[in-house]
């Protein structure tokens, strides 16, 4: 079932237009990772997705409704949100803020208890949010985002602030919530880690979708090569002669490394020649990374960018 | 719970947390029986001595003091939540902007409600205590007609701050606007309508004039003060002697004052952009 489905959403801001003719739908225990620099139209899109914005052009519809009309109301108790900057009640302490969250959204008071828990915040729940550092009031925020075990999940910027273990916690607990049937949305700027817990990736750059697909789909179509280090005592000259047919390029990097640069289609064809060259001790595999693809999809934007400048 | 009553809930802790009805009801009992006792000691008197005078010099002072505690409880509730990001999550829970403006009427109106009543209450009780030869009824009705007229123009400030608060886009701004806002209507406005019957020798058509007082909050406060006694007050208020307007009439102007108010804020806030 599709969660959130957006058809050629327009977004416009008097003159500005924050987001164009964007179509992106999301089905259940689906996670995507939204990806942009900033002004791309990340927060534009939450925003529509949300129900606080409604779009100039196009449809938005969560849960088969319109997210920003009055009635939508009812289907936001199974929507979780963590803004990127949230300050909460500085006055009041972390219990007392879940505590109102979860009257809001009519869970039990109990239940908000257990999950300062499982954020990790019981022994800090007595204290005022002011004393908070910026990874106790983001996971404060995590908290109030599951009070209700959303069925979709909105997280701008959920890791900033984490240190690596309670990242990881924080991860494992989309993964969790994912196999439960939520559909989540995860907004970030910090790419490494990110790639293994989402489905697919959609890359906003000037307001435009620039691409929108599984990790491997993008990196087909951005077609960038993955690097193979091939490590051994071996004759590195007699290997590269050897390997020519299938590489972009290979180098030796010191005494004993080859590295290799080779697309898909090559990769296996290209192995079995390495597997067969005598002396060969190791081979390190390392495919495009979300970094590399990001890289691709929004320098070729900003190039498409400045070459329309440069016709006007 | 109704998400109204969560959002009033909440307001209202947060008035008893940060002292503010501890210290507004303190003021209020302070002023009431200071004025009670001293008010007429410029005329060399110390002690209570009357009700009407009592109640007038009260309403006289207490119509400064209140719009501006209004406006000082209120003036960041909606650019105060938006600056501390919470605005913008609120939104996203199941409530609409309505409820949300509402709850936070609620919890001031109690704020407001609360200190009024225990401070002039307190007040009415230690006068009906200490006092000799005083018309008990006549007291009691009169300061619990205080105490409404005083709530309903403190709501009615509430609900201009949020107009304000509304409006603007940093919580410095909207303090800085609630200031003139009080200015206007505590002072200005009396002087501009001073103003213009002096300009026109009172020549400026006298029947329309007493309903222009209509026009400002604190006035209709003050005369629902007046009204009850014979007396004529002083000042500007005095131009409203020859309408002799109902205590209903006035009430009536008054509760317009907190229906106006909240119906532009409601404009305001649907209109905000996030």
């Amino acid at each position: 079932m599709k969660i959130i489905d957006i058809v050629n959403a327009s977004m416009k801001f008097g003159n500005v237009t924050a987001l164009e003719d964007l179509t992106l739908s999301i089905d259940e225990g689906e996670v995507l990772g939204l990806f942009g620099h900033n002004g791309a139209g990340k927060t534009t899109t939450m925003k529509l997705i949300l129900g606080l914005l409604s779009p100039s052009a196009g449809k938005v519809s969560v849960f088969g409704h319109t997210p920003y009309s009055q009635s939508f109301s009812q289907y936001r108790f199974k929507l979780g949100f963590l803004p990127e900057n949230v300050s909460f009640y500085p006055q009041l302490t972390g219990r007392e803020i879940l505590h109102y969250f979860a009257r809001l959204k009519k869970v039990d008071l109990k239940k908000s208890d257990q999950l300062l828990d499982e954020v990790g915040l019981s022994s800090a729940c007595n204290r005022k949010v002011k004393t908070y550092s910026k990874g106790m009031k983001q996971r404060l925020g995590l908290a109030q985002a599951i009070l209700t075990e959303p069925k979709l999940l909105l997280l701008d910027e959920p890791t900033v602030g984490l240190d690596p273990i309670a990242t990881q916690d924080f991860y494992g607990m989309v993964d969790r919530l994912r196999n439960d049937g939520c559909a989540v949305i995860l907004c970030s700027h910090v790419l490494p880690g990110v790639e293994k817990h989402i489905n697919r990736a959609a890359i906003l750059g000037g307001g435009k979708l620039q691409a929108l697909g599984s990790l491997s789909e993008l990196r087909d179509q951005a077609s960038l090569p993955m690097t193979i280090d091939v490590h051994g005592m071996m004759d590195r000259e007699k290997l590269c002669r050897r390997i020519d047919d299938y590489v972009m390029s290979a180098n030796a990097i010191n005494n004993e490394s080859v590295r290799i640069k080779t697309v898909q289609s090559e990769k296996l064809s290209l192995l079995k020649e390495i597997l067969n060259h005598p002396g060969v001790a190791d081979i390190e595999i390392h495919p495009a990374s979300l970094e590399d693809v990001y890289r691709h999809f929004v320098s070729a934007n900003v190039q498409m960018q400045s070459h329309m400048e440069g016709a006007r | 719970m109704n998400p109204v009553l969560s959002i009033a809930q909440k307001e209202l802790k947060d008035g008893l947390r940060n002292r503010w009805i501890v210290a507004i009801t303190l003021i209020f009992a302070l002023l009431a029986i200071g004025i009670s006792w001293f008010g007429a000691a410029a005329s060399g008197v110390i002690g209570f001595t009357s009700i009407p005078n009592t109640i007038i010099s009260l309403a006289s002072l207490a119509v400064f003091l209140i719009p501006l505690i209004s406006l000082l409880l209120a003036y960041d509730a909606i650019v105060g939540e938006d600056e501390d990001g919470t605005l913008l999550l609120l939104l996203t829970y199941p409530l609409t902007k309505g409820q949300l403006l509402i709850g936070k009427l609620l919890g001031h109106a109690s704020i407001l409600g609360i200190s009024t009543t225990i401070g002039f209450g307190a007040a009415a009780i230690i006068i009906s205590i200490f006092a000799s030869n005083v018309d008990l009824v006549g007291l009691y009705k009169a300061f619990g007609l205080f105490i409404v007229s005083a709530t309903l123009l403190g709501v009615c400030f509430v609900a201009i701050a949020y107009i304000i608060s509304g409006l603007v886009t940093e919580k410095s701004k909207a303090a800085g606007m609630a200031l003139i806002s009080w200015f206007m209507f505590v002072l200005v406005f009396d002087l501009a309508l001073l103003g213009i019957l002096v300009a026109t020798e009172g020549k400026f058509n006298a029947e329309l004039f007493p309903y222009l007082l209509l026009l400002n909050p604190t006035d209709v406060f003050r005369l629902i003060n007046l009204v009850g006694f014979d007396a004529v007050g002083t000042g500007l208020i005095t131009i409203a002697a020859d309408v002799n307007f109902s205590i209903y009439t006035l009430l009536l102007a008054l509760v317009g004052w907190v229906l106006v108010p909240i119906g532009i804020a409601y404009g305001v806030f649907i209109k905000r952009k996030l």
